[in-house]
């Protein structure tokens, strides 16, 4: 099929990252600081994605903020002409180095939210006083003028929290909020029995976000991630495989999702080899799961499929043991008893502990 | 939400800004987690919102540049523009 041009990347600019989030999404062996790709290199796969097709930029990490050059790579990246989107802890962010970002043209910054007090958001952050700092960024976030989008991972050990944390976005004036129910990839893996939400946790977040979304409406933009393990049918995964967005990590490897690594036998290109449009339009990995060509059934002859495009590969690998198959989550998977079973076993694991992240 | 107000001054708040997408050949409107594809009737009231001109003025405007009853246009852009505040996308000036 011909690929119709990306229209977002996510840069994740280094692994390191002073919060230790048991659910962090970045893979379990990260590429060490010296592998970091350089601040001209990250300029040029600026400009390069930007005339490719790319509109929005999502800086990431770990911890954008531990890069040095934060304030030169926002410079760039508005200068491509890209939306510049923060996504940060704020820890690290001092009201200088906001107002450096403001000069540089940063768009708009995404704060993420442990807990909604400093007892659970130190514990699931794995930073004591962290929940102290980044309540004062937050107030210099919003006091510099940026927008402010809050985003919760919410899982089964603070879900109770969710109805806090949205009056939290509101007290803020943050003008959305993202709740999203932890997604099972990377660190998360590792802590699906201390984190798995139980059903009721996941029908009642989802009955919060339904009835604060009519009440907040005009007022707080709510996006939802719901729990999939508990869901009947997979999510549209990345708008599809290779079909509107891409990944490009520290060491410059750039890969059709964040966690993509973790299917084995895919090649992935990185931009100091090859130039970005080369990768999206021919790199294997892209044209992987591009499209339906590789599907198997249920998927090859199921409505759905151009709905969820078959969900999240990686799901398929993590679960089914085959990357191709259908991801485990559809009513129509044969594994999809098996995926209910996980859901309710690790959900009521009491004796789990936590695992942290490490960085690199 | 109730009704706009034609005294309502809409405007284009911070973190939203109308972007040339010379890849694709079109007008968009790029704000946090969202990019929206502007039609020629999204593009002709988004041009008019500039944080000064009244939601009167604007579809006065509109209905003279299309040669439409003031009636139509106005349901038009109030819609257009209520369902962009209820996204964050516009504000009306405080």
């Amino acid at each position: 099929m011909t690929a119709p041009a990306p229209i977002a990347m996510l840069a994740e600019l280094t692994y390191r990252c002073p919060l230790s989030c048991p659910y962090c999404s970045n893979p379990v062996e990260m590429a060490a600081r010296e592998k970091e790709i350089s601040t001209g290199l990250w300029v040029d796969v600026f400009r390069q994605a930007a005339r490719l097709g790319v509109l929005q930029l999502h800086l990431s990490g770990g911890e954008p903020a531990s890069r040095r050059d934060l304030v030169d790579l926002v410079a760039g990246a508005r200068d491509a002409g890209l939306y510049t989107n923060l996504i940060t802890s704020a820890i690290g962010l001092t009201q200088r180095r906001l107002a450096e970002l403001d000069a540089a043209g940063l768009d708009h910054v995404q704060l993420s939210l442990q807990g909604t007090d400093a007892d659970m958001a130190d514990r699931i952050g794995g930073y004591n006083g962290g929940f102290k700092r980044k309540m004062q960024a937050a107030a210099w976030i919003v006091e510099a003028g940026f927008p402010l989008t809050l985003n919760a991972v919410v899982h089964r050990q603070n879900l109770h929290q969710l109805p806090e944390a949205i009056e939290m976005a509101v007290e803020m004036k943050a003008r959305r909020i993202e709740v999203a129910i932890v997604q099972f990839h990377g660190w998360a893996m590792l802590n699906r029995s201390a984190m798995m939400p139980t059903r009721a946790q996941a029908d009642e977040a989802s009955r919060v976000v339904a009835d604060a979304r009519k009440r907040l409406k005009g007022q707080l933009v709510i996006d939802y991630v719901p729990a999939d393990y508990h869901g009947d049918y997979p999510k549209r995964c990345m708008g599809g495989w290779g079909l509107s967005g891409l990944n490009v990590t520290p060491d410059g490897l750039v890969l059709p999702c964040h966690a993509a690594q973790t299917i084995p036998n895919l090649v992935f290109d990185n931009v100091a080899d090859k130039p970005l449009s080369d990768i999206w339009y021919h790199g294997a990995a892209f044209n992987a799961y591009r499209g339906e060509d590789w599907m198997q059934e249920p998927c090859k002859s199921c409505d759905r499929r151009k709905l969820d495009f078959g969900g999240c590969r990686c799901q398929a690998m993590a679960i089914a043991g085959d990357p191709a198959a259908t991801d485990p989550t559809c009513i129509k998977s044969p594994l999809h008893s098996r995926m209910q079973e996980l859901a309710q076993g690790f959900s009521t694991d009491d004796t789990a502990e936590l695992v942290y992240r490490k960085s690199p | 939400m109730t009704a706009l107000d034609g005294q309502a001054v809409p405007r284009i708040p911070r973190g939203v800004r109308m972007h040339d997408d010379t890849v694709r050949g079109k007008t968009v409107l790029l704000a946090p987690e969202r990019v929206i594809d502007l039609d020629a009737i999204g593009l002709a009231i988004l041009q008019q919102i500039d944080g000064e001109k009244t939601m009167s003025q604007i579809i006065e405007t509109l209905a003279a540049l299309y040669a439409a009853p003031v009636a139509q246009i106005s349901e038009d852009v109030s819609g257009y523009v209520l369902g962009l505040m209820n996204r964050r996308i516009l504000e009306i000036k405080p």
